[in-house]
């Protein structure tokens, strides 16, 4: 085979998922970025960026100081890259690709092409949302909810996020398809759907999320295509004043309607960028527990019912736009009933530790770490789904902290401890503990150093949009000397994660080699050869047990692989 | 073979047989519209309804769902329903501003 | 290339083949992207202070002489695929440039429609029942121009797949076939919903 054939427009499911994944890390880098030289603007507002202000040029930061509407890009290209260039691709696109085929014992993934074409248009949509920062009026800015009027009278980059994004919606869409496929047709012989590993589970759940969330925001996307390009009215009403005059359009359409049709989907992708996260930690907690999962068939009904609630709680995140009170109760319902199977999931995983004796290396630490800090996540979310004190705190640095415990400490942590795990799977060689350890530690602390303020912050009634970190708000006077922890806290993240880089690549060359099975784990990924050849396995699998049978009394080792028959 | 073949045969007829019914249902539904001058919610009604025999039709015996395996139906009832959730919304949106709620 | 299983002959199991499932999968999500833009209809209409009777604006006749176009190419596409069924290429062949000319037949008169509606100087612009209108009949037709593209191509590339493998080729048929018929039934919806009420 060419090496392009080979190692670019390769078929094979593990080179696409390292695409996915080695794209989605190098766009979390960059998102992470982003967000690095906000929050130098937050800590010390009007002061000239140190570095590389003076690369901005004029039309971003004249004289290296920021304007506010280059802040503006920064955070809607923040939001964008993070969620559908960074952990979206990472999650599903890489760890599904790479780990769902092994774990089923295919041989491939059901429709091979069509992978291929489902990575190349994420990589298209990538370089359409990165080249929109060159475009006059630089990229979109109006919040990675892009809500209209705003993102309708948005300089050029808003088209282009509207075209990006299409892309990476086909992408989604297409490896969605196949991901079901997969795992509904080609399990391996005796491998029925209780028997599927945890992490099967979540990421079967979260492929339906993306096939029926995702079209509904394409066709709002073509709206708003419309809207920008035809000179439609579909979310601009009669009469809206801009700059003082009244805007020459046919109108007649409705703001909200946008709204409706973005969180229909941005609602169920919370949980595309969650439900991987619990799948990888439940794969890691199982196996360095050397106990079964607790609850797993429990774990498996509340990952079902929350997919399917939560395409029914979407307008919770539209309360105050007087969309009325049935609307809101019957959503603040819908919100508070779907914290139940989340909850359930979170204790299965914690009552999992108990009586165990744990193995306290670099995955378990990331995946023991991911609890807690999505423990955190979630109940802080809770005063938001109910519609009263939504009103306090919308749109203020509360939700900030909130959302980011779920995607940040949470499901980045779990991603991590996916990449400590299977990167022996990958590579045949094993990750550097003492590295692992020292990128672990400072970002656990730093993690919460950058957003535990934020709950503070929310509370005196911070707003989120404010382009100079509320410096001048008299209300915000008191917390705002929290910015420059937080900004310091965001730089010292950026350091703990040169352990990683180096340990990464070091690793690769020269980690300790490993044979096929170095976690003792049972399920079948692991019994196909380090790196797995193309095909993946060299004997046939038939699978005769459930996925963690870890310490069954009366066998010689304390795990039982899903194909091995137990001895007598 | 041959019982393949009848089998292929009564298909066939089956599809004339919807082929047929659906043109006189495209021509039922342009009459109603154009000389039955009913008020508008009635009208409405009656030109989604035969929408829905027609696309019935289509969906059953052209792309075979009457003799489908579950799994694809249940895969299409998952989809129907978050369908109407969807459809729902403007309606309850509208609800709520004209009782003033 | 690797050996996927499933392919031509269907999972014990599950009763399907791989194209098959997956096809109704795209499906189910093309269903919420038409969803998404009835949702917004539905939604523009209810709210918007006046909305006109499709039929003053457009044109009913030309309209319903392209739904009967579109209900011919569904029998003649599922006519292809029994034809395939029977292993008869010559006439499967007919019936599948039979099914691409009705689709040619029909992008002609939009072509005459909307040419029509931009000379009158009524554009997506013009009001927002226009918008949507453009909106709903340009996607489908993206769709109906997609559906032709995959049938042309079955059409003169079947033979060697015929010879080859004519199960396969038929599997291929109908999931062809599936989505055409599925552009046709967005159709039925879309002719009522615009033109007639």
């Amino acid at each position: 085979m060419s090496f392009w054939r080979k190692y670019v427009f390769s078929v094979d499911h593990k080179v696409i998922g390292i695409q996915y994944a080695v794209t989605g890390l190098m766009f979390l880098f960059f998102g992470f970025c982003l967000m690095m030289i906000m929050r130098w603007q937050l800590a010390y507002p009007g002061q000239p960026i140190p570095f590389i202000g003076s690369w901005l040029g004029d039309a971003r930061a004249p004289s290296g100081i920021m304007l506010p509407d280059f802040y503006n890009q920064l955070g809607a290209m923040h939001g964008t890259i993070m969620v559908f260039l960074g952990v979206v691709p990472l999650a599903v696109g890489g760890f599904g690709n790479y780990v769902l085929p092994l774990q089923i014992g295919a041989v491939d993934m059901a429709f091979p092409k069509l992978n291929m074409i489902s990575y190349w248009c994420l990589f298209l949509g990538g370089v359409i949302m990165l080249g929109s920062f060159f475009l006059p009026g630089g990229a979109a800015q109006s919040g990675w909810t892009s809500y209209p009027p705003l993102a309708d009278i948005a300089p050029s980059g808003q088209t282009a996020w509207l075209f990006g994004m299409i892309f990476l919606i086909t992408s989604s869409l297409l490896g969605s398809m196949n991901f079901i496929v997969t795992t509904i047709q080609l399990r391996v012989k005796g491998l029925s759907f209780f028997r599927l590993p945890f992490f099967v589970w979540a990421q079967f759940v979260t492929s339906f999320l993306l096939l029926l969330a995702f079209p509904p925001l394409e066709a709002a996307g073509v709206l708003q295509l419309m809207d920008r390009l035809a000179g439609t009215s579909f979310f601009l009403p009669t009469g809206l004043v801009v700059s003082g005059e009244i805007l020459q359009v046919s109108g007649g359409g409705s703001p909200l309607l946008w709204q409706h049709l973005f969180w229909f989907l941005a609602h169920p992708e919370v949980y595309v960028l969650i439900l991987p996260a619990m799948g990888i930690v439940a794969e890691i907690i199982a196996n360095n527990t050397r106990k079964p999962l607790w609850g797993y068939r429990s774990m498996v009904y509340s990952v079902i019912v929350l997919g399917f609630l939560s395409f029914v709680v979407w307008a919770h995140h539209m309360f105050l736009t007087g969309m009325g009170t049935v609307m809101s109760s019957f959503f603040q319902t819908t919100t508070m009933i779907i914290s139940i199977p989340s909850v359930i999931l979170l204790s299965c995983l914690f009552i999992s530790l108990y009586g165990a004796s744990i193995r306290f290396n670099t995955p378990m630490l990331f995946a023991l770490a991911f609890l807690p800090m999505f423990g955190i996540g979630g109940l802080t979310g809770l005063p938001l789904g109910l519609s009263a004190p939504d009103i306090a705190l919308h749109d203020t640095y509360y939700v900030i902290g909130h959302f980011h415990y779920l995607v940040a400490p949470g499901t980045i942590f779990a991603l991590f401890a996916g990449i400590y795990y299977w990167f022996p799977k990958a590579t045949g060689r094993r990750m550097s503990e003492l590295l692992g350890k020292l990128h672990f530690w400072p970002s656990i602390i730093f993690m919460n150093g950058i957003f535990m303020p934020m709950f503070i912050q929310g509370f005196a009634g911070v707003s989120r949009r404010l382009a100079d970190g509320g410096a001048t708000y008299d209300f915000a006077g008191n917390v705002t000397p929290l910015n420059r922890m937080m900004s310091w806290s965001a730089w010292g993240l950026a350091l703990a994660q040169i352990p990683f880089i180096i340990n990464f690549f070091m690793s690769m060359r020269s980690g300790v080699k490993v044979g096929s099975n170095p976690w003792n784990a049972t399920t079948l990924e692991w019994q196909a050869p380090s790196p797995p050849p193309h095909g993946n396995f060299t004997r046939e699998m038939v699978v005769v047990r459930g996925p963690y049978e870890y310490s069954v009394p009366g066998q010689k080792e304390d795990f039982l692989p899903q194909n091995q028959k137990a001895e007598a | 073979m041959s019982n393949h073949a009848e089998e292929m045969d009564r298909h066939i007829r089956t599809y004339l047989l919807v082929f047929g019914s659906l043109i006189v249902l495209t021509l039922i539904t342009v009459a109603s519209s154009q000389f039955l001058h009913l008020p508008i919610g009635p009208h409405i009604a009656v030109a989604l309804i035969i929408a829905t025999i027609k696309a019935t039709l289509v969906a059953c015996f052209f792309m075979h769902l009457i003799s489908e395996r579950k799994l694809i139906m249940a895969v299409l009832g998952l989809t129907v329903f978050f369908f109407f959730v969807l459809l729902l919304v403007p309606a309850m949106t509208a609800l709520s501003h004209e009782t003033g709620h | 290339m690797l050996e996927l299983p499933y392919i031509v002959e269907p999972r014990p199991d599950t009763g399907l083949t791989n194209g098959k499932l997956g096809i109704w999968l795209f499906l189910a999500s093309e269903v919420m992207l038409f969803g998404g833009l009835f949702a917004a209809y539905i939604m523009l209409r209810v709210g918007g202070p006046t909305w006109p009777v499709g039929a003053d604006i457009l044109n009913v006749p030309m309209a319903t002489f392209n739904t009967v176009v579109l209900i011919t190419s569904s029998i003649t596409m599922v006519m292809a695929w029994a034809a395939l069924m029977r292993r008869n290429y010559g006439t499967y062949q007919l019936y599948m440039f039979a099914t691409v000319g009705l689709g040619l037949v029909f992008l002609t008169v939009k072509y005459f429609e909307y040419s029509h509606k931009l000379h009158d100087g009524l554009y997506p612009s013009t009001s927002t029942f226009l918008a949507i209108y453009f909106t709903l009949t340009g996607l489908h037709m993206l769709h109906v121009i997609a559906g032709m593209v995959v049938i042309t191509y079955f059409a003169l590339a079947g033979r060697s797949m015929f010879r080859k493998n004519p199960q396969w080729l038929t599997n291929r048929v109908e999931h062809t076939g599936l989505f055409w018929h599925f552009v046709d039934l967005v159709w039925i919806f879309l002719f009522p919903v615009l033109y007639l009420m």
